[in-house]
This record gives structure tokens, sequence and C-alpha cells, in this order.
């Protein structure tokens, strides 16, 4: 097998005596469509935030490809391809959809230290992000303040703007949270159609989502992994089926 | 200004418009000759409004755009207005270079703050230019075998510009000049919110935390930016010297960094010109108001100010900007010649 695009080893997080991720270790191949479930607590967000590093791990190694990134800042990460969204939007409330995607372009390609230069001259930049929020059924509302779209479309607006980074790894932590389900599928549907170079993890909480649309799931409890695998390994794993409908038993 | 908005045919199309004269622009700028026809009395006070205007200019394009917060600002202003009165005391009284030398100056001096600028934000950003102009305010007093302290610098000697008109004491040549290095440094911000540097800085304004995980360097932007304001501001200083011929310690008390804060807010801080109309009202305001009531003129200032911020909250030019674009006000300008609806 290939190297995976992104990998832990033994990533280790404490806020405490409180432990978040314990012993975490994944690999991710290129191209595959992830889930990332478990209960309420299970230290989902907080593994997103250690591998992009908005959190710095106790312990262990982060490595896109075959370069360890445990020392980067989350700048250098997103640089190198390992791009996230928001639970909660996190956008631009005054730019339009257009600024914020072509924003995130001209990042991207380093020319956003010009400024002699009219953004209407960067046409290539311009056409990107417009094909981007074309791709996401933005295309329409691509001129409106942020703020006055529609939750829905901010949800995508989130994911347009990672794209435009050109990620190699997308982690989307709940891409259709307060998303209508009609809107949700769509927004799911345009996630997995997402071109084969990408990588994508999702956190979702909608199990039939994640079974329509993951290729293979990860499931995580109080910080640990759990298991890993495809759809059908997961549905028919006793464990699963405890974690998420016997967990009263334990209290 | 007004964002009237045209019909738009592609992405292309749209930010060209964004960067488009409108025609209130000209119209603005065309007006700001007329104090040499309506009040040729008033062009010294017109002076101060033009270099009160391009202070405005420079703190907005930190607060209004990147969302720095400062109460400090006249630090770079007093710091390019001590720049420029020194060297022409000391022998070097051509104005334009002394107005490069003090820009430069005064842009040095805000490359290093920005290093300390660009890893704070909110109340602490407050405190922290707060606390450099006071530090600067009382160095400038300390040291008054240089700056000639509490009586002010003495001795402040321009040549003509451009060694022939002579700053005369009507200030015809005051205000042509402030007006003029207002109009160019207008053109220089201008381009530069209409560059992806520009988009740049809105959007560490709108979300520092989202500029991360895009990959942005926040951080160099900011200090690029800070870097550029203060030598605006500092600038803006040089001017007030050249053309009064004296500096006082007036140029970097607390006092014009507030004034400064409130014309902008007044104005519409992040829209450019903002700082102008502020400057014109502020100004004009206080000289009419301190005419009538010279004790008591911050009272209808303080009005104006909580009346603005409660039902304006964008300034006057935001307020503007929301009638433009009401329906019933685009109902109306459809019915009108297409010469007279402004914005092409």
């Amino acid at each position: 097998m290939t190297t995976p695009v992104l990998s832990t080893r033994g990533l280790q997080k404490s806020f405490g005596s409180l432990v978040v991720a314990s012993d975490i270790a994944i690999a991710l191949p290129q191209g595959v469509r992830y889930a990332l479930i478990g209960p309420n607590g299970a230290g989902k967000t907080t593994l997103i935030n250690l591998m992009t590093g908005m959190l710095r791990a106790d312990a262990g190694q982060i490595l896109l490809g075959d370069d360890d990134i445990t020392a980067l800042g989350p700048e250098a990460r997103v640089r190198r391809g390992l791009v996230r969204t928001f639970q909660i939007n996190s956008l631009f409330p005054d730019l339009n959809a257009l600024e914020a995607v072509t924003l995130a372009i001209c990042e991207r390609e380093g020319v956003s230290r010009t400024w002699w230069r009219p953004l209407s001259a960067y046409s290539g930049a311009v056409d990107e992000a417009y094909g981007i929020l074309k791709s996401l059924m933005l295309a329409e509302v691509c001129y409106r303040h942020t703020r006055e779209l529609a939750y829905g479309q901010q949800r995508l607006l989130e994911i347009a703007i990672a794209l435009a980074t050109r990620p190699k790894v997308l982690l989307l932590d709940e891409p259709a949270a307060g998303v209508p389900r009609e809107e949700s599928a769509e927004l799911f549907a345009a996630v997995t159609n997402l071109s084969r170079d990408i990588t994508v993890l999702f956190i979702e909480h909608d199990m039939d989502f994640v079974f329509r649309f993951a290729s293979r799931i990860i499931v995580m409890v109080g910080g640990r992994i759990l298991l890993e695998g495809t759809p059908e390994q997961i549905s028919a794993d006793p464990r699963v089926r405890e974690v998420y409908l016997g967990g009263a038993h334990h209290g | 200004m007004a964002s009237v908005a045209p019909a738009i045919s592609g992405p292309h199309q749209y930010l060209q418009a964004q960067t488009r004269w409108s025609r209130v622009e000209i119209a603005f700028w065309l007006a700001t000759l007329l104090p040499f026809v309506v009040a040729p009395n008033y062009l010294v006070l017109a002076s101060q409004v033009a270099i009160t205007a391009l202070f405005a200019l420079s703190l907005d394009l930190i607060l209004g755009y990147a969302g720095i917060v400062s109460l400090g600002h006249a630090a770079f202003f007093g710091f390019g207005a001590y720049t420029a009165g020194i060297i022409s005391k000391y022998g070097w009284g051509e104005p334009l270079s002394g107005l490069l030398i003090s820009g430069i100056a005064a842009g040095l001096l805000g490359y290093l703050m920005s290093f300390v600028i660009a890893r704070f934000r909110h109340l602490a950003l407050i405190m922290i230019t707060l606390g450099f102009g006071f530090l600067l305010l009382e160095a400038a007093n300390s040291a008054s075998w240089l700056t000639g302290g509490a009586d002010g610098l003495q001795g402040v000697r321009m040549w003509p510009l451009l060694g022939i008109f002579k700053f005369d004491l009507w200030g015809v040549t005051s205000y042509w000049y402030s007006l003029i290095v207002l109009f160019l440094l207008f053109l220089v911000s201008r381009r530069l919110i209409h560059s992806p540097f520009g988009l740049s800085l809105r959007g560490i304004r709108e979300n520092i935390v989202r500029m991360r995980a895009i990959g942005a360097e926040s951080r160099a932007h900011l200090q690029k930016v800070y870097t550029i304001s203060a030598a605006m501001a500092g600038i803006a200083g040089a001017v007030l010297t050249q053309t009064t011929e004296t500096v006082s310690l007036g140029v970097l008390d607390f006092q014009r960094s507030a004034d400064l804060l409130v014309m902008l807010i007044l104005g519409g801080a992040g829209r450019l010109y903002g700082g102008i109309v502020g400057a014109i009202l502020y100004m004009v305001a206080r000289d009419q108001f301190s005419g009538i009531n010279p004790q008591y003129w911050y009272f209808p200032i303080g009005v104006l100010l909580i009346a603005v911020v409660l039902f304006l909250p964008n300034g006057i030019l935001g307020g503007l900007a929301k009638i433009t674009a009401s329906e019933r006000l685009q109902k109306w300008m459809r019915t009108l010649p297409p010469w007279l609806r402004g914005a092409s």
C-alpha cells in the first residue's frame, strides 16, 4: 500500500486530568471519504484541532505524506494542504462569497502581499473562485454579503473557502450542522463528489448520512479510537451498537 | 462610495465596477476646490481640514479595514511633525524632501511598533497604543533641547514650495499643498484597499481565526498596513508643521488621537471617505461652535457622536449608503435621466 496522505502516531492530549486524546493512530489513504463518529465528548473535534494545529498535542506525531508536521503552526499546515472547516460557521460576514473565496486563493498564491494592483487584475484567481462557487451552487448569490446568505449556503461557503486553499486533506467538522435534512443530503453529495485527489474526513452525527456517504468509518469513544472499518464492518460490530445503544448500562 | 449596484454580468465586471470612479466621488474632489472661490478667508482652516482628513484616512486603513483599534495614532502624527520641524530648524527647509523624510521616519517607528501591535487585539491594543502615545508625549516633553518642550519648537522656516510658492498668511499655498498631498495619498489608499492585500485586511477585520485556517500571513499583513498607516500619519503631521511653521506638544496629545477616532466613527470607518467626511464635519463644527461658545463646544459634538452611533452605526456615510440602496430611492432614481443618477 502507498503512503497514507495523513497519519497520526500515538497522539496524546489531556486537559488537566481529562484525557481527550489517547494514543490516536490513524492513517488516511488518498481519496477516501472518512466519517469520524462517536458519542458527544468522544474527542472528535479535539482530534481535528490536534491534526490542524489549533491545539498542540502532548505527545505523538502527525504526518502529512512522509513529512512530520507536528511542529508546524496551523497556517503552515494549511499551506501544505491540511485544511479544515468549522462546526459553527466561521466566515467573513461583511465580505461577499466571491471575495471570501478569492481571498483564500490570493493567500494560497502569495499574491495577497501586493497592494498596488487591483484585485480585478488577477483574473485567474477570480475565475477559479467563481468556478468553486459554481460547483457548490453558490454562483447565483456570490455578490451577496456572507451574513445575508441562507444558513445552508453559509455552510457551503465554509467548504468553498476550504477548497480554495487547494487541500490534500479536508477535515469537515459537522459540515451539515443546523442544515435541514434535504439540504444536508445535497451538501454531502457535493462533498463526496469532490475531486478524488482530496481525502475527506467528516464528523457527522446522522448515521443515515454517514452510511450513505462515507467509504470508511472511524469510531471514537472517550478519547480513543474504538475501531475503524468499512460501513458494513462498523454496522455489524457489536461494540459500536453498545456505544450507541447500550451506553446507558454503564452510566 | 455610494453602492448603487449596476447590473452585473460576471465576476470580472463586478470587481471592475468596484474600482471604478463614481460621479459622486469625482464631484466630491471637485468640491474640495470650492474654498478657493467660496471661502478665501477660510483657506487656513481648509488646509487644517485637509491635513486632519489625511490623518483620519491613515487611521481608517488600520481601524476601518484591518480592525486595529488605536487610541495613540497621534504618536506618528507628532513624530512626523517634529521630524519635519527639526530638519527645517537645523537648516533643511525644502518642503517636499522634508515630507518624504518625515514619512519615512514615522513609517520606521510604525514598523518597530508593528511587532507589538500585530500580536494583540481589542482592549489590549487600546491600552498599548494609548500607553505608547503617552510615552512619546513625555519623551518629547523632556527632550526640550531638541523639541523645545512645552514652549514648542521655535525657528522652523520653510523654503518656498518648488522654490516658487511661498507659504503665505492667507493659506493659499498651504491649502493647495495639503490638498494635493491628501489627494495623492488618497489615491494610494484607494489602490491599496482594492488590491488583494486590501481584501486580506478586510478578511483579518472580519475573522482573524478563519484567516489562520486558510493559511493567511495575517501578522505580516498587519505589520505592513500599520507601517503604511504610520507613514501616512507622519506625513500629515509634517504638512501641519510645514504649513504653520511651528510645532507644539499638542501634535502628540491624547486629545488628538481621541478626536481622530471620533471623526472616523462620525464619518464611517472602513469606507475610505469616512475619515475625510468626518474631518470636514468635525473641524467645521468646531470652528463654528467654538465661535459661539468656546468653553462648551464639546457638548454638541457629544450629542452628535451619541446620535450617530445610536442611529447610524456605520457612520454618516454608512447611513447614506443604506439610504441610496433602499428600494424606494432606487425606484425613484430610475425615473431620473441617466446622467443624474450618480454612479455609472
